[in-house]
């Protein structure tokens, strides 16, 4: 029994969260990698994966309301900013130029930025539960736009275009993880916090999946009349939808610039909105490991872009030059999403899935 | 109330544009069912050949040539990246837009460079004075004009000739249309084209006055909410909803002094609101057509 993976015997063992040994035995290498990564690895790159760690966050949120409901928002932006000020304003110091109120406690910001999001989101859900595909599409992007046009104007919280502020300062009871001590470096600390919460995030997105509410929302992306005639209550499960995704968004914007130490109201725009959408389309709509993935993909794409220079020698570093790494990075997102889209609409994960079926039945390809 | 009419003025003008870039996406929508974000893409294009041709052949003859070049690049776009996802989801057509887009984008912008570049055109900001002290600047009566004969053009085209019955046609039920012998699949390429030739139009006129930059491409998503306004698939809608728009957008920019608090760029999201306020009251716009839900 135990040599056919697809054999199952309960009902229990189809919903399992890991349903296979191999499953069990990957993510836990997975896991173990991940926690020896800040010995591994050097300082500048560790902080690099801790923020594609925070992006997979934010991107897991999205696929609940687009890749799992199918309520597709280019809002995410709005929702990973109002997540980013409130933490920054919750954390902020008190005699700054900025508003702050100094309550540097991380177990207290992340989750009110992770709040106030999810409450932005569900007052934004009665326009999804009126309006469907092209139409949602276009009105979260409008959101974008008054969004970024709020806290451009609101100098006070954001600092203004241009100059910007700090983001918060984690300490878990009372343990500075923003500074380096004897133990662990800041970088090494930063890195870790952010793995802990990828790992919860993900965990949570998974079970909540599913669950009876990840039925629903299957049933919504499938087709939304046909679950509405089956008892699912399309108002509750959409705004469900949209507040679970924004709190998502919301502790990931708190935390995005925790890494960098600055950012600028500005980085708010469409473009970090396509970003997720790329990263939820290429890692695979509709699956956890799909997210993550793409959020790997899309954040550590511009550091694999900077070494191409030194194999294409027309391609100049230098941003004043044409041809150059920025535009070609550019280009490969955009390229990137149509080859994807084209070949592989099912993202990374379609690509797994096809070489897992083929060592399955190998040699007999067919 | 001189302020108002000259307002007024300077808004249908900068809706004209808006109706240009409008009738784009609601032809494209009307033939496929797509909502294409690489018209920004084909606008800055469009506006950018201007800048190159100019020189050599004239502001007419260049404006003319780079309509029937965009539109050529539009055509080749939709055949090589959107004609193979037929009959996938509507969304990731969207999308694929979107990356066209941006990889369109960037090369266009390389070819912008560092350069003050303007598209030569014979108006500038020269004003004509109207009885009154009424000041109306001449590029937003050539907008206006333009726009006007385009859409009369486009008008006799739907109307009178085979191949306008046959985009009609398709766009009432697909099948129906390829059972009649109507080739769906040169439509699509048409309607491609044709929204490519009216987005160059659309971003050399906005770049009358001024110069060619980047942030046309901000001109050009502010088409969204004019179609969302007029509804998705309404050709009259797009013209109205272009003109309210550009009209309520100059307006606020005129008026916007006398409520600081607002902040000093809030007619840059006005359309974003005149979007919210309408769709909260009509789902499909002021002109769609309510969709039939079946199961």
């Amino acid at each position: 029994m135990r040599n056919r993976p697809l054999l199952r015997t309960s009902y229990n063992q189809e919903l399992a969260l890991l349903d296979t040994t191999s499953k069990k035995v990957a993510v836990g290498i997975l896991l173990a990698v991940g926690a020896a990564l800040p010995w591994l690895v050097e300082d500048q790159l560790l902080q690099l994966i801790g923020l594609a760690c925070v992006t997979a966050i934010g991107a897991i949120g999205l696929n609940i309301v687009t890749g799992y409901a199918g309520q597709v928002s280019l809002g995410h932006a709005f929702f990973l900013a109002i997540g980013a000020y409130t933490a920054a304003a919750i954390a902020g110091d008190p005699d700054a130029r900025t508003i702050g109120f100094g309550v540097q406690e991380i177990l207290i910001w992340l989750p009110a930025a992770g709040l106030v999001a999810a409450v932005a989101g569900v007052l934004v859900a009665p326009l999804a539960t009126r309006l469907r595909g092209l139409y949602l599409a276009i009105v979260t992007l409008g959101l974008v736009f008054i969004g970024g046009h709020v806290i451009n104007e609101w100098s006070e919280l954001t600092g203004g275009p241009g100059i910007g502020r700090q983001p918060p300062a984690p300490k878990l009871f009372g343990y500075d993880l923003n500074a380096s001590d004897a133990f662990l470096t800041r970088d090494q600390k930063l890195y870790l916090l952010m793995l802990v919460l990828l790992v919860l995030a993900a965990l949570a997105a998974r079970n909540l999946a599913r669950s009876r509410v990840g039925r629903a929302f299957t049933a919504i992306r499938d087709r939304d009349i046909a679950a509405g005639v089956m008892g699912v209550n399309l108002a509750r499960y959409k705004t469900i939808a949209f507040g679970v995704s924004s709190f998502y968004a919301g502790c990931a914007g708190a935390l995005l610039y925790v890494g960098v130490g600055y950012f600028d109201p500005t980085t708010f725009n469409l473009l970090l909105s396509v970003q997720y959408i790329a990263m939820v389309l290429i890692g695979g709509a509709g699956t956890v490991s799909g997210a993550i993935l793409g959020a790997f993909l899309i954040t550590l794409l511009p550091r694999l872009i900077r070494e191409v220079p030194s194999f294409l020698p027309f391609i100049s570093n230098s941003p004043a030059e044409s041809p150059n790494a920025y535009q070609l990075e550019t280009v490969l997102y955009g390229v990137l999403i149509i080859v994807f889209l084209i070949f592989e609409p099912r993202g990374l994960f379609g690509i797994w899935i096809r070489l897992r079926t083929y060592w399955k039945a190998w040699p007999f390809s067919y | 109330m001189k302020d108002f009419l000259e307002s007024v003025l300077r808004g249908i003008g900068t809706g004209s544009v808006y109706a240009l870039l409008g009738l784009g996406f609601v032809i494209i929508y009307k033939a496929t069912r797509v909502i294409s974000f690489a018209q920004p893409a084909f606008m800055l294009a469009g506006a950018v050949l201007v800048t190159y041709l100019a020189g050599p052949l004239g502001f007419f003859l260049a404006l003319a040539a780079s309509a029937v070049l965009t539109g050529g690049i539009a055509l080749g776009v939709e055949r090589l990246a959107v004609r193979p996802m037929i009959g996938r989801p509507v969304f990731t057509v969207a999308i694929i837009t979107l990356g066209i887009d941006i990889a369109v984008r960037v090369v266009v912008n390389g070819a912008i460079g560092l350069d003050v570049r303007q598209v030569g055109d014979p108006w500038g900001l020269k004003v004509w004075k109207l009885p009154g002290g009424v000041q109306v600047e001449q590029r937003h009566v050539a907008m206006v004009l333009t726009t006007a004969v385009l859409i009369a053009l486009l008008f006799v085209f739907f109307r009178y000739t085979r191949t306008g019955l046959a985009m009609r046609a398709a766009s009432y039920d697909q099948e129906a249309a390829l059972a009649q012998g109507v080739s769906v699949g040169s439509v699509f390429a048409l309607s491609w084209a044709l929204a490519g030739a009216l987005a160059a139009v659309a971003g050399t006129y906005a770049a009358v006055g001024g110069s060619v930059s980047e942030s046309l491409w901000l001109i050009a998503l502010t088409a969204l909410p004019v179609i969302i306004l007029g509804g998705l698939d309404s050709l009259p809608g797009a013209v109205i909803g272009g003109l309210v728009v550009g009209t309520v957008q100059e307006l606020t920019a005129t008026y916007q002094g006398s409520v600081p608090w607002l902040g000093g760029n809030i007619s840059v999201v006005t359309p974003y609101v005149v979007m919210f306020l309408v769709l909260l009251v009509r789902p499909y716009g002021l002109f769609g057509t309510r969709e039939v839900e079946r199961v």
